[in-house]
């Protein structure tokens, strides 16, 4: 056992543990960020409330129709994405033409309402959501006592971000957004739907946001606004990753969480700070974020 | 604001000056946040229990006509001393209730004063309504800090957890709460092994937990509120930390949070309250009653403040003969009569404009022991009016003097 | 580029001026009557909105900037005013003085840091700011945290006038008011105005025309943030508290509403936003649970239907300008 400033090593990676748990969830949120503003070149204010429409889909199931977490994962995003294509069919397609600050306003309303509305029909409190039987416990990693659900959480995380990181970069599917989002004119001309397309990939930067919400609701509180105190913190992880950038977001949310895990230990109080400090220095450094490829 | 028939009738009688003998007329707000955070403790369920107090009262008392209005303050100061302004300077409000939220609280408790009209708080917490900030024409019904503090501080203490651990939001009523717990642990044996302090609205408190594990305190204390609670109880259990033998002291947690939780995570936490509704047939029924108008829910304390508070003063507006417009008046002659009502029994008010009570440490009871909905606690034990509430002298409060 | 405030249409210069005259004169009227038939209170915090809205309404309808933490400037400037009266006896006078140069210099640190970068950047980095000024509010022990700083005192103006009369107050309200709105009147027909301008329709171009731009949208920055200053500095002596609210990013989204719904980029619009607001706060106070709804459908409806704000359609019909 030897001590690191004082704090005993035993804590110290326990906590870096944590942080990249909290990583996790950053790094998922700011990729559906990323996806939606690398693709589209929207600023997607309602993200959050997204991650909150997620885990409240996942206790609709559970309440009324008896489907538990593992169907959940997989429905609560398409159901949650499906709204997202509505919103995107009918309010963002009006907007393209316009600047960019207009969809974050649109966005922002969007989100005032969706949570608005939750607040009145479920209350702020917060619902109950637990723990599926199958990752109930814990091992004794002897630093630390490692839930299972979080040692999933990480796994989980890692494989959808490393995964969508894998169709954007490497797959023609990506190559074709991609195009799409430099120049749909020339894309179009070559029999692409390109609309569709665009409509499709906010669908699945919503369903991210919204698979993070389901895995969120075992541990934090199910409330109206969990988005709300959320979304900035994650806007701020896509800007220092580069808000074009998918590995961008993937990096810098996992080392923002670790981060931020380190500054519990050390100054607590900081600990919500921090981020934005780190934000604010990399904007002034390199102001197209870390990773970022357009200023 | 509705404006009803009742405003026409209320000028004409003020009028006659009185003619008609002991006609009472007076007009109640029902001021708390209906539409955030505290929407559940207070908000629509204050209003509801408003209307039940004034239909018991009235029924009795036919010569005794009130009018109810509500609002909702956001969790914001600025519109809850706007509204209250306008409440007491236009709308000719005499008495305003509830305001979970102290800030608001202490901002309309300003504006009772300079406009001499009654300000009972049933919502908020700050135990300096009835200290430093204490004045003539305020109230402070329920339940304050203090009483939180050393309600489950030393009855924790008393039933065995000595050693404690604090896990405090960083903002001055995390810390109020810390400090005044620390005191009454300290005062009744215990030992404080060690805080940390987090910041306000935090998702993850997986590091915080940690260092409350490893500190073996047999008890963690929660001087955090709302979501931050909810939040250390859910991962609390995540961590396995009631099964490993710690327990849980939440110093303000509501039923509507225990609800939110569910008993499997929430069971084994140990927090005091001044009311629960399961806890005799008069609160059974009067909780039927109640869910007539909020169903699904369940009433908290703060609610019940509301219901006793308006009877209490509608006492008081009789005894007056009606003549209410001296809000320094009415809280005096309030302050005189002891108080009696079916949820809160028998009590008095004190010169501070403290209401005191008897509190009661509550625990919140495993799944299987709950056998219906909303039977959510045990009562563990019970605190005496005399001592649940901060002696009068300690509290500096410029009415008592010294 | 593409810009956010669409083009007016344009009139020869002295009907331009004749219109914008005419709105003042009746705004002034206005003002002056609503005391004797509305809730003086109501009005003195419509008017600290009002002025906010149009400090914001410098940045985003003439430079071009959106600022997403402008609750920084109004909030910090509502502590130090109110700080100042409470605990350090200073006069209503020289407490919002203080409040103000509070604002002043939180605007030349945050514009400095983001005026480096444009469009979407500018708003993030302006929210990231805001946002630890809001933590620092909430963890300092001067601002009285989630209570705030009650019961400042009204005091008395120059040692002679005592606000707590509500129509001395009032007066001393719509002078700061009016002066404010002057000021950025002035600033905005003035030939800086034109070269900012110039800078939101191009930026680009102002530069090769040789315009140190940066210096300009600095001090347009720095301008906006001392007047939401006056704005915030004021309230606080009105209302007689300041809180958390005033620095938190809600508040900063409301200002954002205020102008988009009265009309960006128009001399009047963010007045008639801010009452609007205002009203409707209060108005659908009984029935508080739609409060979100509603704010976020008149966002959604604004930026889809009425980009133009309520002043805005009106001057684009009329074919005038306000």
């Amino acid at each position: 056992m030897f001590e690191i400033f004082g704090i005993p090593s035993t804590a110290l990676f326990g906590q870096l543990l944590i942080g990249l748990i909290n990583g996790s969830f950053y790094a998922l949120l700011s990729l559906g960020l990323a996806v939606i503003f690398g693709m589209l070149n929207i600023i997607n204010f309602s993200h959050g409330a997204q991650y909150m429409m997620g885990a409240f889909a996942a206790y609709l199931l559970l309440q009324h129709t008896g489907l538990g977490y593992w169907p959940a994962l997989i429905i609560a995003p398409i159901i949650v994405g499906i709204t997202g294509i509505i919103v995107e069919r009918l309010f963002l397609q009006k907007l393209y033409k316009l600047d960019h600050l207009y969809g974050l306003l649109l966005t922002f309303g969007l989100a005032l309402i969706f949570e608005g509305v939750a607040r009145n029909y479920f209350g702020s409190a917060g619902l109950p959501y637990t723990v599926p039987d199958s990752l109930r416990g814990g091992q004794n990693l002897g630093f630390m006592f490692l839930p299972n659900y979080r040692a999933w959480v990480i796994a989980a995380s890692l494989g959808v971000c490393l995964g969508t990181w894998f169709v954007i970069e490497r797959t023609r599917l990506g190559v074709y957004v991609r195009a799409a989002t430099e120049n749909p004119a020339l894309v179009r001309a070559f029999g692409i739907n390109v609309p569709r397309m665009i409509t499709l990939t906010y669908g699945f930067g919503v369903a991210l946001a919204a698979f993070a919400g389901v895995m969120a609701a075992p541990i934090y509180n199910v409330s109206p606004q969990m988005g709300a105190e959320l979304i900035i913190v994650v806007f701020a992880v896509v800007v220092i990753g580069g808000m074009g950038s998918i590995l961008g977001a993937i990096v810098t949310g996992f080392g923002l969480g670790v981060i931020e895990g380190l500054t519990k230990v050390f100054f607590p109080e900081a600990s919500n700070t921090v981020i934005f400090v780190i934000m604010a220095i990399v904007l002034l450094v390199r102001p197209a974020g870390l990773f970022g490829r357009r200023a | 604001m509705r404006r009803t028939l009742g405003l026409a009738a209320l000028a004409a009688t003020l009028a006659c000056g009185g003619a008609s003998a002991q006609q009472v007329n007076v007009k109640i707000g029902v001021l708390s946040d209906m539409s955030s955070l505290y929407a559940d403790i207070g908000g629509p369920g204050s209003v509801a229990a408003a209307k039940l107090a004034i239909a018991d009262f009235t029924k009795d008392n036919p010569n005794v006509k009130v009018e109810l209005i509500s609002g909702d303050h956001q969790n914001k100061p600025d519109i809850g001393s706007q509204i209250a302004n306008q409440w007491f300077d236009v709308d000719k409000v005499d008495l305003i209730i509830d305001t979970p939220n102290s800030g608001v609280a202490l901002a309309v408790s300003q504006v009772a004063s300079q406009k001499n009209k009654i300000f009972i708080v049933s919502g908020a917490a700050a135990s300096d309504l009835t200290g430093p900030k204490c004045n003539a024409n305020t109230i402070h019904w329920t339940y304050d800090t203090w009483m939180l503090a050393n309600g489950t501080g030393t009855a924790i203490v008393k039933t065995g957890g000595d050693s404690w651990f604090f896990l405090t939001a960083d903002y001055a009523f995390g810390h109020a709460l810390e400090r005044d717990t620390m005191a009454a642990v300290e005062k009744a044996g215990g030992k404080v092994l060690g805080k940390v302090r987090h910041p306000l609205n935090t998702n993850d408190f997986s590091s915080f937990l940690l260092q409350a594990q490893s500190s073996k305190a047999k008890v963690i204390g929660l001087a955090n509120a709302g979501g931050d609670t909810i939040n250390s109880i859910k991962q609390a259990a995540e961590f396995g930390i009631v099964k490993g033998g710690q327990s849980l002291a939440g110093l303000l947690v509501f039923a509507s949070d225990v609800a939110a939780l569910g008993l499997p995570t929430a069971q084994g936490l140990v927090l005091t309250e001044t009311w629960y509704w399961d806890m005799n047939d008069a609160n059974r029924a009067w909780t039927k009653r109640w869910q007539q108008e909020r169903s699904g829910k369940w009433p908290t304390m703060i609610h019940a403040g509301v219901y006793s508070g308006i009877t209490h003063y509608l006492k008081a507006a009789v005894a007056l003969k009606g003549n209410v417009s001296d809000g320094k008046a009415v809280v005096a002659q309030m302050k005189s009569m002891p108080t009696d009502d079916p949820l809160f029994g028998k009590g008095t008010i004190r010169p501070d404009g403290r209401k005191v009570h008897p509190a009661y440490l509550l625990e919140v009871k495993k799944p299987e022991e709950s056998k219906h909905p909303g039977d959510f606690y045990k009562i563990r034990a019970t605190i005496p009016e005399d001592q649940a509430f901060r002696p009068l002298k300690e509290g500096n409060c410029p009415l008592v003097s010294g | 580029m593409e810009r956010v405030v669409d083009p007016l249409t344009e009139k020869p210069s002295a009907l331009r001026t004749q219109s914008e005259t005419i709105g003042f004169v009746i705004m002034v009227a206005a003002l002056v009557i609503a005391p004797f038939v509305t809730y003086p209170l109501f009005l003195m915090q419509a008017m600290c909105f009002a002025l906010f809205a149009c400090a914001f309404n410098l940045l985003i309808g003439y430079v071009g900037l959106l600022s997403f933490g402008h609750a920084l400037y109004f909030g910090w400037a509502s502590y130090l005013s109110a700080y100042s009266a409470k605990a350090w006896g200073f006069s209503p006078e020289l407490a919002i003085l203080t409040g103000t140069a509070t604002a002043a210099v939180c605007g030349v640190v945050a514009g400095s840091l983001a005026i480096r970068r444009q469009g979407i950047y500018f708003a993030m980095i302006t929210l990231a700011l805001a946002q630890m000024m809001f933590f620092f509010a909430l963890q300092a022990k001067f601002t009285g945290g989630e209570d705030g700083i009650q019961a400042v005192p009204r005091g008395h103006l120059f040692g002679i006038v005592d606000l707590r009369n509500e129509m001395a107050m009032y007066a001393v309200v719509l002078i700061i008011f009016l002066a404010g709105f002057m000021f950025i009147y002035r600033i905005i027909h003035s030939p800086f105005g034109e070269v900012l301008k110039a800078i939101r329709e191009n930026e680009t171009r102002a530069i090769s025309l040789g315009y140190k731009t940066d210096r300009y949208k600095l001090v347009a920055f720095v301008l906006s943030a001392t007047l939401a200053g006056v704005a915030g500095a004021t309230k606080a002596i009105v209302l007689q508290l300041a809180s958390l609210t005033d620095v938190n990013w809600p508040m900063s989204g409301e200002v954002v509403l205020m102008t988009l719904v009265g009309g960006l980029g128009t001399i009047f619009g963010p007045v008639v936003g801010a009452f609007i607001i205002l009203v409707m706060q209060f108005k659908l106070a009984p029935i508080g649970e739609w409060v979100l709804v509603i704010q976020g459908a008149i966002f959604v409806a604004c930026v889809l239907l009425f980009r133009r704000g309520i002043i805005g359609e009106l001057a684009n019909r009329l074919g005038i300008r306000l």
